[in-house]
């Protein structure tokens, strides 16, 4: 569904995007995550044809960023939920909707009926004469919702969908994401709000101008940060620690009582580091693998990528 | 240039007037210049003319140049909406939505432009007919037949004034790339004025008169002027510039 191949964009000297590589099928949901300046609305704008790249190459549905006349094509075809919702606040929730489906040159029998859904289905309808501008954050956020959905695009870029929501709002947005997901839509999701990306994403990518890691938060938790066992005993001696060295694991770190030992697989190894444990007369409060989050996952590599 | 899409265009234009009328402040700045000129003036040469005794040909020259205010006018209210039109969008966060839609630059650049025209142009007309009316209305009596319409009129009116209003559209743009706020948009735009006041005082000191051969130079000058100030403000439109370099 979108093909991204080394695509590169420089504004002068500052590389925003660099040598940027990679494939979302149809109906996935993949998050982009990295900090700010990282060049993740950069991407997002250069797929939606909005600002051009300088080098590389982009595909969407077929359309290529490269043709002018695709631009066109490819605008038709995705919807775009920028950071700032930019409605206009002086024009009622139904007008937002009518103005922007009318550019989407939406029939207008359709037009109607899309509307009518969209709104009900995020529960606006009863607001819909209504004046944005009077509208909390929440109601904003689902309006521009509801505004990047009303013609029906195949593709959705949601850049940064819940900051500066609160939390209410933002399990709204992220329950409805989720929904749109099983819909089978293809969604791009800009974020650094790990726990959302854990939760609602297919695969991740972690930018930082160029792409530092990829694959299901899963596949990244296991390939980024290996496995760790964690054992808590009543005290970490010399002798322990000897006899774990001993069975080949080198890398172990000691908090008080805790150690985390790096293993290459806990099934097979840990066994074995409890009855090192045991045989140096220590005694085994609790043991267990240690599963780290995204979030363990994204600032290990952001830091090692600084 | 694309092709344009005219409903886009449209679109475009009726949903930027739909935001001025309730804008009451544009509202007022659009409807009170061109009240107190096509009301206030009539009223003026009422006053002269059934309480001073001033001959009635003396008065001539003075209603001819009273014409140019309309220049003036449609020189400076679409500084006010065209400020509100493209700074508004920005301040208000609604360009990138807009920009992702499949209209081309040009489709948004035009609505805008004509969302700013139309609504000036109109109130031009309006308020032109009705110091007309009330300026013949006020002088019949003496004059002896009706000197308005004349053809240095209708050039301001049909000519002078629509491109005077392009211009300040234009510059209005090219303006709005560089400025974050409405207000400050709408005082660097004021400069469109000066020009025109300047044409005006040139007239008043006799060094030129408003006559139709002047009337159609100004014209031809404002033409110009408009074709070099339209280039600018394309090349400015454009959605990478919009994007990355308007402040």
């Amino acid at each position: 569904m979108i093909k991204i191949e080394n695509l590169t964009k420089r504004f002068g000297n500052l590389i925003a995007v660099d040598n940027l590589s990679l494939q979302i099928e149809e109906g996935e949901v993949f998050g982009l995550l990295g900090p700010n300046g990282a060049g993740k609305t950069t991407t997002i704008r250069i797929l939606c044809s909005l600002i051009s790249k300088t080098s590389g190459t982009a595909i969407l549905n077929g359309l290529s960023i490269d043709n002018k006349k695709d631009c066109l094509e490819i605008r038709k075809t995705i919807g775009l939920l920028p950071e700032n919702v930019g409605l206009y606040e002086g024009l009622s929730a139904y007008k937002n909707l009518d103005f922007f489906a009318k550019l989407y040159q939406c029939p207008e029998n359709e037009r109607k009926e899309r509307i009518e859904y969209y709104l009900k289905m995020l529960d606006l309808w009863g607001k819909k004469d209504v004046t944005v501008g009077t509208f909390s954050k929440g109601m904003k956020q689902k309006l521009a919702i509801a505004r990047t959905l009303v013609h029906e695009p195949k593709i959705l870029f949601m850049d940064e969908p819940t900051a500066n929501l609160d939390p209410e709002a933002t399990k709204m947005v992220r329950d409805f994401i989720l929904d749109l997901k099983k819909e089978k839509r293809t969604i791009f999701l800009n974020t650094h709000m790990l726990d959302e990306a854990e939760r609602i994403c297919d695969r991740v990518g972690i930018l930082n101008t160029h792409l530092i890691a990829i694959g299901s938060p899963d596949e990244l938790r296991r390939s980024l940060w290996g496995k760790k066992t964690v054992v808590m005993v009543d005290a970490v001696t010399d002798r322990i620690l000897k006899g774990i060295k001993s069975l080949g694991f080198e890398k172990i770190v000691i908090d008080n009582n805790k150690m985390t030992i790096d293993v290459n697989d806990p099934h097979h190894d840990n066994p074995s580091i409890i009855r090192t444990i045991q045989d140096a007369g220590g005694q085994i409060q609790t043991i267990s693998d240690l599963v780290p989050s995204l979030e363990d996952v994204y600032l290990k590599e952001i830091r090692r990528n600084e | 240039m694309s092709k344009l899409n005219r409903k886009n265009v449209w679109t475009i234009t009726t949903k930027d007037i739909g935001l001025f009328i309730k804008k009451k402040w544009i509202l007022y700045s659009a409807l009170i210049l061109p009240l107190i000129i096509s009301i206030g003036l009539p009223i003026i040469v009422w006053y002269i003319v059934n309480h001073r005794a001033v001959p009635i040909q003396l008065l001539f020259p003075v209603f001819t140049a009273f014409s140019f205010f309309f220049i003036i006018l449609s020189a400076i209210i679409p500084t006010v909406i065209a400020s509100y039109s493209f700074v508004g969008e920005k301040t208000e966060k609604t360009l990138e939505p807009l920009l992702a839609t499949p209209t081309t630059d040009d489709e948004i650049l035009l609505g805008k432009s004509l969302a700013a025209f139309l609504p000036v142009i109109l109130m031009i007309f309006l308020s032109a007919v009705i110091f007309m009316v009330l300026m013949d209305i006020f002088t019949f009596a003496k004059v002896g037949y009706l000197f308005f319409p004349n053809w240095i009129f209708v050039i301001i009116i049909l000519l002078d004034t629509p491109l005077a209003c392009v211009m300040s559209i234009e510059l209005s743009v090219i303006i709005s790339s560089r400025v974050n706020d409405i207000r400050s948009a709408q005082q660097l735009a004021s400069v469109v004025l000066v020009p025109f006041l300047l044409l005006y005082l040139l007239t008043e000191f006799s060094v030129i008169t408003i006559d139709v051969n002047t009337m159609l130079i100004i014209a031809g000058i404002l033409a110009l002027i408009d074709i070099f100030l339209f280039l600018i403000s394309r090349a400015l439109f454009r959605r990478e510039e919009i994007l990355t370099k308007w402040k």
